[in-house]
């Protein structure tokens, strides 16, 4: 496999290289260095746009330039983006259903040193409570340059969410097809389904590796897009299993998890453990402990399915 | 401004009120105030200025209006009506479940409406971005936005002030409706936001202080805004709330209240009165 790439590395990778191909703009709240939409504003200076550091502003003007009939990429932290501005995002896109898309970086605990105030872990329940807003949740470079290129294409509001962590590539870049609804059956299974999203997705498979001991056949679900869900993909496999894990570096309020429980009680009511941030702040720290400390490591996963597989009746 | 034009606008700006008021009795809710204190301001613009196809409401080269103080939907409803982009009997539906006419604009559902506003400091963003897109695509179209005075009081209006400024959008104009009210009082009393010109003027704009209940004078600051290149406008007008219809002139009462049917048919007999042959 190649060398490890953030997600957000990828984005501003993926706007850079698109932009010779399509006819978009890029705003910034005074971070595209740490946005990586940087990457874009040297090779297009013309259409980078620094907002200041405004986001409320930046999504207004994003809304007004998306009126026009400009596809405008907004970029800030996932806490401005979802937090501070989440009522310009509701009232200002949402609302009027505006072609704008937000490239969100520095999401889920995975920031590290900079602490609580800027790990973002309700970006998805925040986002997701908006009608009409599509939310996807790259796992690697590979699914966030197509999710890049998904959202030009797409005619709506988009919120994508990206991280800070170098992360192996999981994807071939050259076949990997990428459908926005669309989940991703990465490894078939029998006795309980694993559903994850974003980082997760790399500690889900190798969660999948450890049940193996205890004889636990997992099936892997890689669910980018959180909004629309691809229901009839979670309600085929919870069907199979009879048992299911969803793994986030979210708030298990709210996020993947939130969503999975809501669409299986309608379809499919099985067990279902979330595994994700237990409605916590998060703190400073290196990542892997703190991965640890929040419980979103492979073993945790591994755990609930134990779990899970035993609740099933 | 020619004597018969300035006829003209002033029946239209009295049309409008009259439109306004009758929405908002229909709908036995909404923003009266307000909507009376801009109808110059709406009239000048919609029938002296702006470029628009009430026939073709998305035609992309057009003049924009964001009534960035979404509540004056009434006024700018009328105003729309009045231009023919919808029929005036429509306005008896606002507010109406089944209507088009939302509470505040709505983009998407009525014709004429450029921008969704309603939550106070988000209109004038999008006029900046609106104004942006011209700048990089070379078109030739204007912004218009209007303000309240305690809309102001919104952080967010001094961000797009500064935006405006510094990506120099002299296709931009705003009108700040200073009629001196806002719900909870006297603006001077709940959050003072004077002195306007002076805020807007340090943030790097153009700046016009104005009568806002006077044709002529807006005229002048929009063929002012119009030579001023490199520097977005900002015209501050003085104007009355409730403007046009004697006991809700000057009334904080007025915000955002209907009339009951007397009072009605009192401000229809003032206003029809105001029609000049």
């Amino acid at each position: 496999m190649a060398d490890k790439i953030a997600t957000r590395e990828a984005y501003g990778n993926a706007l850079a290289e698109f932009g010779d191909k399509y006819d978009f703009v890029v705003l910034d709240a005074d971070l595209s260095a740490a946005t990586k939409t940087g990457i874009f504003k040297k090779k297009f200076p013309e259409r980078h746009f620094n907002c200041g550091i405004a986001e409320g502003n930046m999504m207004l003007i994003a809304a007004g330039l998306a009126t026009t009939g400009v596809i405008p990429f907004v970029s800030t932290f996932a806490m401005f983006a979802a937090g501070r501005a989440y009522e310009q995002v509701r009232n200002g896109i949402g609302y009027p259903h505006l072609n704008v898309k937000i490239g969100a970086t520095h999401a889920g605990i995975s920031v590290g040193e900079d602490g609580a105030t800027h790990q973002c872990c309700e970006d998805i329940g925040t986002m997701r409570t908006i009608p009409g807003m599509t939310i996807i949740n790259p796992a690697d470079a590979t699914e966030a340059r197509a999710c890049v290129e998904a959202a030009i294409k797409f005619n709506g509001p988009v919120y994508m969410r990206f991280g800070r962590l170098a992360l192996p590539v999981l994807f071939d870049r050259d076949s990997y097809k990428f459908e926005i609804g669309k989940g991703v059956m990465m490894s078939e299974g029998k006795d309980v389904s694993i559903i994850a999203t974003g980082l997760m997705l790399h500690a889900a498979l190798e969660a999948k590796e450890l049940l193996k001991n205890d004889g636990i056949d997992a099936e892997v679900i890689n669910i980018h897009t959180i909004k629309p869900l691809d229901v009839e993909m979670v309600a085929k496999s919870a069907a199979k299993t009879g048992a299911v894990v969803t793994a986030e570096e979210h708030n298990i309020i709210g996020g993947l998890g939130s969503a999975v429980c809501e669409a299986l009680s309608e379809t499919c009511p099985v067990p279902v453990l979330r595994v994700g941030v237990k409605d916590a702040f998060g703190r400073s720290g290196k990542v892997p402990p703190l991965l640890e400390m929040y419980g979103l490591t492979a073993a945790d996963i591994a755990a609930k399915a134990k779990a899970a597989v035993a609740m099933k009746k | 401004m020619e004597k018969s034009m300035l006829k003209e606008l002033s029946n239209h700006a009295t049309n409008i009120r009259i439109g306004a008021v009758t929405a908002v009795h229909s709908a036995n809710s909404g923003h009266p105030g307000g909507s009376l204190s801009i109808a110059e301001i709406l009239s000048y613009l919609y029938f002296a200025e702006m470029r628009v196809k009430p026939e073709d409401p998305k035609w992309e080269d057009r003049d924009r209006l964001v009534l960035s103080k979404g509540h004056c939907a009434p006024g700018l409803y009328a105003a729309l009506a009045e231009k023919g982009f919808f029929p005036k009997e429509e306005l008896t539906t606002f507010r109406h479940i089944d209507s088009r006419l939302q509470g505040h604009p709505d983009m998407k559902g009525t014709p004429g409406v450029d921008m969704t506003t309603g939550s106070l400091g988000l209109g004038v963003s999008a006029s900046v971005g609106m104004a942006l897109s011209g700048k990089i695509r070379n078109k030739d179209y204007r912004v218009y936005a209007i303000l309240g005075d305690g809309e102001i009081e919104e952080g967010q209006v001094w961000e797009a002030a500064m935006a405006a400024a510094h990506y120099k959008l002299d296709n931009l104009c705003i009108f700040v409706d200073w009629n001196g009210l806002q719900i909870d009082g006297p603006t001077a009393e709940v959050m003072n936001s004077a002195p306007i010109d002076e805020k807007f003027a340090a943030f790097g704009w153009n700046t016009l202080l104005i009568n806002g209940n006077d044709l002529e004078e807006i005229e002048k600051a929009a063929e002012n805004a119009k030579a001023t290149k490199g520097k977005p406008t900002a015209v501050i007008c003085k104007t009355v709330k409730g403007k046009g219809v004697s006991y809700m002139e000057n009334s904080v009462g007025w915000h955002g209240k209907a009339p009951n049917d007397a009072e009605y048919e009192q401000a229809m007999t003032e206003l029809k009165a105001q029609l000049i042959d």
